[in-house]
């Protein structure tokens, strides 16, 4: 099996230096006439020109990338297409006839499907039940059935009708939107972001699926800003910044380093590795096992391992099997067995959040709003959320307001966070300056041990580098960091070890080094039980 | 087309605005409300909010303002802390009640001793009476997970029978001649909240009040309780995760509001009311809720919302007798108040634009 490139590293990107194939916009001239022509689509909202005269063709057959950072306005466009935003001016042409889809039923109709990054689909109904729902007339629900078999092994898409959808893995669950969209036999198929919630194994069954349709002449307009991935699956990549289009290029062709510097830009330096030498063991697991406090939750079982001082262990894992229970067991939130924790020796596991933070386990979660951080208030009063203590914010349980606000100006300046001044409201921030507050927050205040959860979501790759280059530097400078993280570039790139949690499991942890995607795709719970499919 | 858009933080212009829209917006349409019950309602609105102040006998009913506002504010003060915090103690009259019970007992059981001790003893008995009524929806909650909306709502009906009780019953005045009720306590010297300054209507309730007010400010702004009861109404996740233990604010919170609800008990029955009566209480735990919301929560809020409901209560009632209006008419006028502040809140978090149809 061909691995799926995804999850290369980026130091190997920065080395296959390609030929550059990269051109502006409009130099095609193929003889092939385009499904959809998009000509100079145009979207404002106050403040912000989410696209700005967006051009390019869509040729049937070819799986076409939108590349483009977070903001960059490839979520504005595909609703554009996809009927759910009506563009300012502009025009598109679908089969050469005028498309200007009203809503999203007039573009399925037109033959325009799209899979979303976030599932509609409810738990309790049967996969068969759940496509029938989104159907203008369904037929009778064996009839059904039978179809969506016939689909699924035509695209080698392995799903049984019957099962409840809420026992389905992400994966399965991603099959269902897919064949959903498939029954309606589109000509063009709009994915948005499709591996985020998926192993290495199962991209490998995706991509197969998406070759197949494109064989068969339908167009694929794939999102993404997983650079790899789109050198190995597309044929053509439009590159999206701050809402203009600024160049298209044949991604086989182009290296990833390039694409990235398109996505930015301007160049960016990656993070650098000091040579560190771990030290003693300043955070252990042993049996850790708590149930899940949220009724759709991961109970974590049996959890085992250690995190030494000057070293950064990863774990992987598709989302929802028990990052979340993982960290609020860490952070305090979660209590569990007080031998089961031990923080450079002291069992831990009964302590609240505030006595974990005086002994220096720090903890950064992945929801930045509502969770690390409160929309509503300023950022000097979530710098006091956890800086309190150890930052010695309070006199006789007085806030010392000059001083809080002091230190959260200290994590403007030292992580760039872009605001106006620490008054500002926490959610008037974007998400990568808030991200690069609330990393910020807790480097700041020395942590013995870092557990942190995403730490770069949603976040434009220069701030995603700043922000792994500050957990290298802590690492170097003798904190223990567990970085847990859905994004296996990013575990690749800064952890020494690592390990992969599955349904609420830790696999065995291993050095990072001499880790290929095959072994990584099989520690995250490989396919989920699903036999590859031969296509 | 009107199109709501929102705002990137609140608006601090609009948080104070929007409470004296509010007030306008139920002037017009109380108006209309009075204009269909066939009355003048330049004038009834005028008979509200003018008479007591600036009328012909206002000497009379300045006074009455505080003796009114001072129980709305003292406690609205206390929900507030546990609005602020997600924690919905609708029994604030029950607590009243009980508070006015256990100080007026402790009173009532010195008599006819008299001591400068006796008063401040009715004090805390008040408190504590008022905080013990609260602890029952508070410790439900935390040991069953019962709601305290329901609990502390349906301890208020079960304060009124305690009440009806008391004045029929144990507080019965020996020498009253059979005609249920206390002795009045306004006649027992040592447990007489009295005027401070006479004529102004200032007694150790409105005291209270005023510091209060100044409590929760401080509370609020400057102490971390205060931070931590903020943080876990704005966003309960990151409270847990700041470490604050939702348990102990519970208690807090519903101890606080109880005790203050209470102590307003405990100066009205030995104050202005005097006795404990089967009708004593006259929904001040209710209208405080008002009060609360009105006032935004925030204590300098409360304060003047206090003394503009405590203005339409005594308006309302001068209205009542010189043009003949309803008191259910009074009641909604009153209501209509938090519904329009309600509804014009949306304006501190969103702004309005006209834009032209779009499909969303």
């Amino acid at each position: 099996m061909k691995a799926a490139s995804h999850c290369r590293r980026h130091r190997h990107c920065a080395t296959e230096e390609g030929e550059s194939t990269c051109r502006p916009p409009s130099g095609d001239n193929r003889v092939t006439t385009p499904l959809l022509s998009i000509s100079g689509l145009t979207k404002a909202y106050p403040g912000v020109v989410a696209n700005d005269a967006v051009s390019f063709d869509i040729i049937e057959g070819e799986v076409h990338a939108l590349l483009g950072e977070n903001g960059a306005g490839k979520s504005t466009l595909v609703k554009m297409i996809y009927g759910l935003v009506k563009p300012d001016s502009g025009a598109m042409t679908l089969h050469g006839a005028p498309y200007t889809p009203p809503d999203p039923h007039a573009a399925r109709k037109a033959g325009v499907a799209m899979v979303f990054q976030h599932f509609s689909l409810f738990e309790a109904m049967s996969v068969a039940e759940n496509v029938a729902l989104g159907m203008e007339e369904p037929p009778r629900l064996r009839d059904l059935a039978t179809r969506i078999r016939e689909v699924s092994e035509t695209y080698g898409l392995p799903l049984d009708p019957g099962r409840i959808v809420g026992d389905l893995s992400a994966g399965e669950r991603q099959r269902v939107e897919i064949i959903r969209c498939l029954l309606q036999e589109p000509r063009l198929l709009i994915m948005d972001e499709p591996t985020s919630v998926l192993t290495p194994q199962e991209v490998e069954i995706l991509f197969q699926t998406l070759r197949k349709l494109s064989a068969e002449g339908v167009a694929i307009l794939y999102i993404s800003h997983k650079l790899e991935e789109i050198r190995s699956l597309c044929d053509q990549a439009t590159i999206l910044r701050q809402g203009r289009n600024v160049g298209t290029c044949l991604p086989r062709e182009t290296s990833a380093r390039e694409m990235a510097e398109m996505m930015v830009g301007s160049s960016f330096a990656a993070p650098e590795r000091a040579p560190r030498a771990p030290g003693e063991v300043a955070l252990e697991i042993t049996g850790l096992s708590v149930a899940s406090p949220s009724a759709f939750g991961t109970a974590l079982k049996d959890i085992h391992l250690s995190v030494q001082a000057g070293e950064i262990l990863g774990l992987g894992g598709v989302a929802g099997n028990g990052q979340d229970e993982l960290l609020a067991a860490l952070s305090g939130e979660l209590p569990s067995d007080a031998e089961a924790i031990r923080l450079h020796g002291t069992a831990v596991g009964r302590f609240g959040p505030t006595a974990r933070r005086g002994l220096g386990l720090l903890a950064a979660p992945e929801e930045r709003l509502g969770h690390a951080a409160a929309p509503d208030m300023s950022l000097t009063e979530n710098a006091f959320l956890t800086g309190a203590q150890r930052e010695n914010l309070t006199a006789r349980g007085f806030i010392r307001w000059g001083a809080a606000r002091a230190f959260a100006r200290a994590i403007i300046e030292r992580f760039d966070v872009r605001t106006p001044g620490p008054d500002v409201a926490a959610r008037a921030l974007s998400g990568g300056n808030l991200q690069k507050f609330v990393i910020g927050r807790e480097v700041l205040q020395r942590p013995r041990v870092l557990v942190v959860n995403q730490p770069t979501w949603g976040v434009d790759a220069a701030a995603a580098a700043a922000i792994r280059q500050a957990l290298l530097d802590l690492a170097a400078n003798g904190a223990a960091i567990l970085c847990i993280s859905q994004d296996l570039d990013e575990l690749m790139e800064i952890s020494d070890r690592f390990g992969a949690l599955n349904e609420g499991r830790l696999s065995e942890i291993r050095p990072a080094q001499d880790l290929n995607v095959e072994e990584i795709g099989l520690m995250m719970g490989g396919a989920h039980g699903m036999e590859v499919a031969h296509v | 087309m009107l199109k709501l858009e929102k705002r990137p933080q609140p608006s601090r212009l609009w948080t104070w605005v929007t409470p004296l829209l509010a007030v306008v917006i139920t002037m017009l349409a109380g108006g209309a409300l009075f204009a269909a019950l066939g009355k003048d309602p330049v004038e009834a609105i005028a008979t509200i909010f003018w008479q007591p102040l600036f009328g012909e006998f206002a000497f009379y009913y300045r006074p009455q303002l505080l003796i009114k506002g001072a129980p709305l504010i003292l406690i609205a003060i206390g929900l507030s802390l546990g609005f602020r915090a997600g924690i919905w103690n609708i029994g604030a009259e029950g607590q009243y009640i009980v508070g006015a019970l256990t100080g007026a007992g402790v009173g009532l059981a010195f008599y006819p001793t008299e001591s400068v001790l006796i008063f401040p003893l009715m004090v805390l008995a008040g408190a504590l009476g008022g905080w013990g009524w609260a602890m029952i929806p508070a410790v439900l909650k935390l040991r069953f997970g019962t709601n305290e909306i329901l609990v502390s709502l349906m301890l208020v009906y079960v304060a009124e029978q305690l009440l009806a009780a008391m004045a029929l019953g144990p507080m019965k005045n020996p020498e009253g001649m059979g005609f249920p009720g206390s002795r009045n306590l306004r006649q027992y010297e040592s447990a007489h909240n009295a005027e401070l300054i006479t004529g102004t209507g200032m007694h150790w309730g409105v005291v209270a009040a005023f510091i209060a007010v100044i409590f929760a400010y401080v509370l609020l702004t400057r102490h971390s309780l205060g931070y931590h009861i903020r943080l876990t109404g704005q966003a309960p996740r990151a409270a847990r995760f700041a470490g604050v233990r939702p348990a102990r604010l519970v208690l807090v919170c519903l101890g606080t509001a109880g005790a203050l609800a209470g102590l307003a008990g405990m100066f009205e029955v030995s104050g202005p009311a005097g006795q404990v009566s089967i009708d004593f209480n006259v929904g001040y735990g209710f209208t405080a809720i008002i009060v609360a919301f009105l006032g935004r929560l925030h204590p300098l809020g409360i304060l003047l919302a206090g003394l503009l409901m405590a203005l339409t209560y005594i308006g309302g009632e001068i209205a009542q007798s010189n043009m003949g209006l309803p008191a259910a008419a009074i009641q909604l006028f009153q209501g209509m108040l938090l519904f329009f502040l309600l509804a014009v809140d949306v304006l501190t978090n969103y702004r309005i634009r006209l834009a032209r149809r779009e499909v969303a």
